[in-house]
């Protein structure tokens, strides 16, 4: 395989993996503070339409990752509110939330179909991204995936490095010792779910902004439920998401080289191998916790505070 | 006199039920002072008032002289008030370090806290390693986590609810050890129990509430166990005692039943055999931890015994699930109530259906006769004394004894040929504990066979006529009571042999 083909391959594997990211180191913090959110395919397309329009109107890259953001945020906050102050049920909230953002986002984006814009170009430093081998792969990436993998070292950081990370795997573990020990469960609750929506807006723009410089109804084409598994592959340690993530990217990119290989491998089943890795990854996490305390596992996940007291 | 703690005149109501009237408690510089109450008392909602966790709609306090009166716990514990609750506070998947910082304000996690764990676990015989998964650790160990996590705030007052419900007798006495050294530096201790022996062995004071009031404050030396309880639930207490004991044919028995346990920390039982005759009450005495769970399972019903083990009226029943023994008349109270006895997020009328054999009379050809459900279920809740608001109410919202007391009755009105019972009384007040002793007694003496198995030897002596102690797994021959059988039981129960 000669070099270019490489570092192209690296690149796409980048790319491709990159909203995965994204979206699974949000829902990972969600998923930690006990609460869990199958509307990060709702909250994707909603960042990607976001950001395109803003990026059609503005040309700023900067405004349009930010509305992106700001975007997922609002569409979380709705499940937000209805999960932590009406007490609905998550996995319910959570489905309407994903069919929600698709469809608005499809009325919405009607006018943008035919439209494109300037993508977000990969950076370039002088010397640095020069040096043959390295500079392309290390130095020359769009400045989004350098951010993914700074949230995935962040997410990490707070959990295990502070206390409030601390307090907040308290509230996953265990929400009413939690409450009893005076920490407030729907305050760090709400937070988590506004900032996962966050990361699910900004997953979503890398889509519309980096991959491909148009808008189309159901972009996202469920890389919101791989997210979704990531976090599971992953068993809820942030460093993990890379692996997975760079996995399940790999994937992608290789369904399409492997046809440029002449390689008769049925796409459908390269489409199969991430979820089925995440099925062998949760039996197998099963297995080795049988007779241990969990550790991983939220003990809370899913399911509804109320406080009495 | 100073008071480190001086509550006057507190109101609180939820809707018409006053749970605390115009209550007042004083609590002296360095003393072990007792709250003593029955289920539903309003000692729960007092001391979540002290800690901040409830507001008053009325009345004052004062901490150390001064006016106090904390919006949330962190005031509280700003203040040197410090809480082990009942339903312990621990995070299962954290470390001991990690929940202790967790109870902590203001430390971060960049300190190194082990140092300062160890140290307190040595002053105070605290035995815990902090590098610990708490999920891992028994209940007594969970226990001194959540005390050291207090000791670390240096409070002034260390609220207990219910301390030893969960401990063994070996824990119990080091607890006790523990809390007059704490008293001795300057601490002072609120001190919430059923248990009056207890509580006339380390407190100083007693203060007394029944249906949200005062009844009154004493030094509970004063009193004698049954003057202390008679108090507590305002009328006098039946004596326990069997009218007639007519023991009948052999109904139960099991035979050279042994059990490898599949859980890592399970204990082993080893060739058990027991014979149990209608009309008697059979108890098992033993510390917990020593095969109590293991042989509740199989007695149950939750695991299979296997072939020829068990047997009910001359019928193998070892292979049996719980629901089909049931159907023969044989009952089951288990230890764990919400989880095992009960299902947490159903109502008492949906639970009460539940355990119910297919006989019972609730369902017409499978479909429920809702209305007939309720009737057994207030008959319960009336005969019983379970104070809740109605049979709708789900179990969780229940306390412990109260819900205790509902799962009791409800196997009780059925009449069952064989009880099988394990800690009928674990988190009941006196005046319940004396209904259920005296449910059981009534129970027995019209035919029917009992088997009761507690941690509480009074409870166990004053009841059964035919006891055996449960150690490592292995039960001990029926103990002669005439010929120093007390002594023969506190033996056998610390593993020495008879």
């Amino acid at each position: 395989m000669n070099e270019s083909l490489f570092i192209n391959i690296i690149i796409g594997i980048s790319i491709a993996s990159t909203p995965l990211i994204f979206a699974a180191i949000g829902e990972l913090l969600v998923e930690r503070s006990g609460v869990l959110n199958l509307g990060v395919e709702g909250m994707m397309i909603v960042g990607a339409l976001l950001g395109f329009i803003v990026q059609f109107h503005t040309g700023n890259p900067f405004l349009a990752v930010f509305a992106a953001l700001l975007g997922g945020m609002a569409i979380s906050s709705i499940f937000a509110f209805l999960t932590q102050f009406l007490l609905t049920n998550q996995v319910a909230t959570g489905l309407a939330l994903t069919l929600f953002g698709l469809g608005f986002s499809a009325f919405a984006g009607r006018g943008y179909t035919e439209e494109t814009i300037v993508l977000i170009k990969a950076i370039h430093i002088p010397v640095l991204s020069d040096i043959p081998f390295i500079g392309p792969l290390v130095f020359s990436m769009n400045p989004l995936v350098y951010l993914a993998f700074l949230m995935v070292y962040l997410v990490w950081w707070f959990l295990f490095k502070t206390k409030q990370g601390l307090i907040l795997r308290s509230i996953g573990d265990n929400h009413d010792a939690a409450h009893a020990i005076g920490h407030n469960v729907v305050r760090y609750r709400f937070m988590a779910i506004l900032f996962g929506g966050a990361m699910a807006g900004v997953g979503g723009a890398f889509l519309s902004l980096v991959q491909v410089p148009i808008w189309g109804e159901d972009m996202t084409a469920g890389r919101g439920w791989i997210a979704l598994g990531l976090v599971v592959f992953a068993s809820w340690q942030p460093f993990r998401i890379i692996l997975g993530a760079i996995l399940f990217g790999g994937i992608t990119v290789l369904q399409l080289h492997a046809q440029g290989f002449d390689i008769r491998i049925s796409a459908q089943y390269l489409s199969m191998l991430p979820y089925l890795a995440t099925i062998i990854i949760l039996v197998s996490l099963r297995i080795r916790l049988k007779n241990k305390t969990n550790r991983t596992v939220p003990n809370c996940l899913g399911r509804i505070f109320h406080s009495t007291s | 006199m100073n008071y480190q703690l001086e509550v006057s005149n507190i109101t609180k109501s939820y809707g018409d039920l006053k749970a605390n009237d115009t209550v007042s408690l004083n609590i002296k510089d360095s003393s072990i002072h007792a709250l003593l109450g029955e289920n539903g008392a309003g000692k729960s909602t007092l001391v979540k008032i002290i800690y901040g966790s409830l507001m008053p709609d009325s009345g004052e306090m004062r901490w150390g002289g001064n006016s106090y009166s904390p919006k949330n716990p962190f005031e509280a514990r700003e203040n040197g008030i410090a809480m082990v609750f009942q339903h312990f506070s621990l995070f299962e998947s954290l470390t001991v370090e990690e929940n202790i910082i967790l109870g902590l304000d203001g430390v971060g996690l960049n300190q190194n806290f082990t140092d300062e764990i160890l140290k307190y676990s040595k002053q105070y015989g605290l035995d815990v390693n902090p590098q610990q998964v708490v999920g891992d650790l028994s209940v007594g160990a969970r226990q001194r986590v959540e005390i050291i996590r207090c000791l670390l705030q240096n409070p002034k007052l260390l609220i207990m609810d219910e301390p030893t419900s969960v401990l063994t007798p070996q824990e119990v006495s080091d607890l006790f050890v523990t809390l007059k050294k704490l008293a001795a530096d300057g601490c002072s201790i609120l001190y919430i129990s059923h248990k009056l022996e207890e509580v006339r062995e380390i407190c100083s004071e007693a203060t007394i509430l029944r249906g949200g009031r005062l009844v009154q404050s004493c030094v509970p030396q004063d009193h004698s166990q049954k003057e202390l309880a008679e108090m507590m639930i305002g009328k006098k207490l039946t004596e326990l005692a069997r009218s007639k004991i007519n023991v009948g044919s052999e109904i139960f028995s099991i035979n050279n039943l042994s059990k490898k346990s599949d859980d890592l920390y399970g204990v082993d039982l080893e060739n058990i055999n027991l014979t149990i005759r209608q009309g008697s009450i059979v108890g098992i005495a033993g510390v917990a931890g020593n095969g109590q769970d293991e042989l509740m399972e199989l007695l149950i019903g939750e695991k299979s015994s296997g072939d020829g083990v068990l047997s009910f009226n001359g019928q193998d029943v070892g292979l049996l699930g719980s629901h089909e023994r049931r159907q023969l008349s044989m009952f089951f109270i288990p230890e764990e109530r919400l989880g095992h006895g009960a299902v947490p997020d159903m109502s008492l009328d949906e639970n009460m259906l539940l355990s119910r054999p297919d006989s019972s009379g609730m369902t017409s050809s499978g479909v429920i006769d809702w209305s007939s459900v309720a009737s057994y279920s207030e008959k319960v809740i009336d005969d019983f004394n379970v104070q809740t608001p109605s049979s709708k109410m789900l179990a969780k919202s229940l306390s412990g004894g109260n819900l205790q007391k509902f799962m009791v009755g409800r196997e009780l009105i059925r009449n069952p040929e064989l009880l099988i019972v394990s800690q009928p009384t674990w988190g009941v007040d006196a005046g319940s504990a004396n209904n259920i002793h005296q449910s059981l007694i009534s129970l027995a003496d019209n035919g029917s066979a009992i088997l009761i198995i507690s941690q509480d030897l009074d409870e166990i002596l004053s009841l059964c006529e035919q006891i055996h102690v449960l150690s490592e797994g292995k039960l001990s021959e029926a103990v002669d009571m005439k010929n120093n059988g007390l002594e023969k039981i506190s033996q056998l129960m610390v593993g020495g042999e008879s």
